[in-house]
């Protein structure tokens, strides 16, 4: 008994029965629909959370100084002054996974043109600070390093501020605003970001020299934060240690001692944030993977009562020379093609299904070739497992009664 | 003339809950190639159970059963399957016909189990074996578009298409009004008389006269087995039948 003919025969027993076969093939197809459409919705959302965050900056690197205790009193970290000048030209010069470093220390407070003002943040930095958090200037021009050196009361502000101050639609470039006490004047406006995955407005800033908010705004001299670039998102842990070794050098810290400084990354954030959204993945793929698994008790439902009902067929089939494998095989077949072939209508489907979910209510999704691969080999096992029974049930029969089974 | 069928001592015993059923008390007999036998027998009789065996379906408990010089009893399940595939051709009183298959489908089934046969030759041969039933203009009706004549004819053609060492037809006539039994009979004495040996079961004492030789079963017994020397002709009494009104 060959192959091919198994399949001839199969394929005709199926097609004598079209719409059971069809209604069978029906929970396959909404089996796999469902688990393809879900995991596309899944990693669709996952992936737009994720091309979010790329768009806060490029594999970004945050230093902060760490809590510390003075006295048994365990002091609040912002209040620290450990981060210094010296550490951020450390990290420059000596870390060869990092490429762009700015310092960062920020005010926050009224800005003021003519009548109107704004409650803003004014943040000092230096020119990486555009790479690291992938800003551009879209107006004028970036305060130079002449403007850090002289602590130069210049600045750039975003469009969130500039649509606040400047009402009447004149050009902000070369206007002087008031920060606090302190005028500044405008030389650069940045093109607009919009809002990050965390729901912060990130056109409403205003950068300026970091030594201009350390001198004349703040009156410190240490830095609140160190922003840094590493150079891909694959050295991210070597640089955060190669920053760690250096600092811990910098701030002649003994063996047994805490970090005194915080360093987190883009790469946390990213996976602290998917992490949920890979959770409701899972989730919804289980509640899709048990309509699948119901898919497959009705395969295997239909074939036991298409085994009981073609009881006469078998044994005549085993009358005039069928053996037990062949029977078995021909019924095996018959599931694996009603599970194939339902798995092959609900990869289109859920295909489908997917593409009208995003064309329709604009959902990111996202289909991953390893989720349809994925679903299509579930469903062929499906037929297998759930076909055996009822084949190998078929295989056992006895010719002699089958063949009088009324 | 050669042996087809030896049969010697054969005994069937079944264990029905604590007691044995005896179905065959020692039977032989031999049977040649070309010849017409009609097994006949009150159900009980035993021979249900010596048509399974002679069918290769089921093997004696004790005897031996030669089948073209091949000993059966000793067989697996899978070897009797490539025999019964091979050697013998069955005729059961309700066709066995696959339901919503064309004739031609029907017939060349035995040799779908066969992996020697081509697609193209399958479908000659079982072209071949409906032109022999007479069936030649009804190769792609469906079984379910077909009289219990015709469905019987079909059922003929697919015990012949392996040119089996013998045909089995088990009441094969059973289901068929008169007129059709007749038909029918008058088919098998045709292929009888191309040099087919045919074993046919039944109760009716009728058919024994159609047939060259009668063997007659009683619990488990052969208690007579007698050549008929004047074998009618089915098909002169089919003539003499009266004709149905329309």
């Amino acid at each position: 008994m060959n192959f091919v003919n198994l399949f001839k025969i199969a394929l005709k027993a199926l097609s004598n029965n079209k719409l059971r076969g069809f209604l069978t093939m029906l929970g396959i197809i909404i089996g796999v629909a469902s688990v393809i459409t879900m995991l596309a919705i899944g990693q669709g959302s996952k992936k737009s959370i994720q091309s979010e965050i790329s768009e806060m900056g490029s594999n970004m690197i945050m230093i902060h100084p760490g809590g510390d205790i003075r006295g048994g009193v365990r002091l609040e970290a912002d209040d620290m002054e450990s981060l210094k000048l010296e550490d951020l030209e450390s990290i420059r010069t000596g870390c060869k996974y990092v490429t762009y470093v700015s310092p960062s220390v920020n005010s926050a407070g009224q800005a003021v043109y003519g009548a109107n003002n704004t409650p803003t943040t004014v943040y000092g930095v230096n020119a990486d600070y555009l790479d690291i958090r992938r800003y551009k200037v879209e107006d004028g021009e970036f305060f130079g390093e002449q403007d850090i050196k002289s602590a130069a009361k210049v600045c750039v502000v975003g469009k969130t501020v500039v649509g606040e101050l400047f009402t009447n639609g004149e050009s902000p470039v070369g206007r002087v605003i008031r920060f606090g006490k302190i005028p500044f004047r405008i030389v650069g406006v940045l093109e607009s970001k919009g809002y990050n995955s965390m729901g912060m407005d990130q056109d409403d800033l205003i950068l300026a020299p970091y030594t201009t908010v350390q001198k004349r705004i703040l009156a410190v001299t240490h830095l609140q934060e160190i922003t840094c670039s590493a150079l891909s998102e694959e050295y991210t842990e070597e640089a955060i240690e190669e920053i760690t070794g250096i600092l811990r050098v910098n701030h002649r810290l003994r063996e047994s001692d805490e970090d005194d400084f915080t360093i987190h990354s883009q790469q946390e954030l990213s996976s602290m944030l998917t992490s949920t959204t890979d959770m409701m993945t899972v989730l919804l793929a289980a509640v899709a993977g048990i309509s699948l698994l119901v898919g497959g008790i009705g395969i295997m439902n239909i074939m036991y009562v298409s085994v009981t009902e073609r009881t006469r067929e078998i044994g005549l089939r085993m009358s005039i020379g069928a053996k037990g494998r062949d029977i078995l095989a021909q019924f095996l077949i018959e599931s694996i093609l009603i599970s194939v072939t339902g798995g092959l209508i609900g990869v289109v489907l859920g295909i489908g299904a997917s593409l009208l979910v995003n064309v329709m209510v604009a959902y990111p999704i996202y289909i991953q070739p390893w989720s349809v691969f994925l679903s299509f080999a579930v469903c062929t096992l499906t037929g297998v497992f759930f076909g055996w029974y009822p084949a190998q049930k078929a295989a056992m029969l006895d010719p002699i009664e089958a063949i009088r089974y009324e | 003339m050669n042996e087809v069928i030896r049969l010697e001592n054969i005994r069937r015993d079944f264990k029905v809950g604590e007691e044995t059923v005896h179905a065959l008390r020692g039977v032989s007999f031999n049977i040649e190639s070309g010849e017409f036998v009609t097994i006949m027998g009150t159900s009980g009789s035993g021979k249900s159970t010596l048509l399974n065996i002679l069918g290769c379906l089921d093997t004696p408990t004790s005897g031996e059963y030669y089948l073209d010089g091949a000993a059966v009893r000793t067989m697996d399940k899978n070897e009797r399957a490539t025999l019964r595939n091979r050697k013998i051709g069955f005729v059961f009183q309700n066709y066995n016909l696959l339901p919503k298959t064309t004739a031609i489908e029907n017939v060349e089934l035995p040799l779908m189990y066969n992996s020697r046969y081509s697609s193209a030759a399958r479908k000659e041969r079982a072209i071949d074996a409906l032109r022999a039933v007479g069936l030649g203009d009804r190769l792609l009706h469906r079984s379910n578009q077909m009289s219990g004549g015709q469905m019987q004819r079909v059922a003929i053609a697919r015990a012949l298409v392996n040119s089996p060492s013998v045909i089995l037809a088990d009441e094969a006539t059973g289901n068929l009004d008169t007129r059709t039994s007749f038909e029918v009979l008058a088919l098998f004495q045709q292929l009888h008389s191309q040099g087919r040996t045919i074993i046919f079961v039944t109760h009716n004492p009728e058919i024994a006269q159609y047939s060259g030789r009668n063997i007659t079963l009683r619990d488990g017994r052969v208690i007579s087995d007698v050549a008929n020397p004047a074998m009618q002709d089915a098909a002169e009494t089919l003539a003499r039948l009266p004709q149905m009104a329309d």
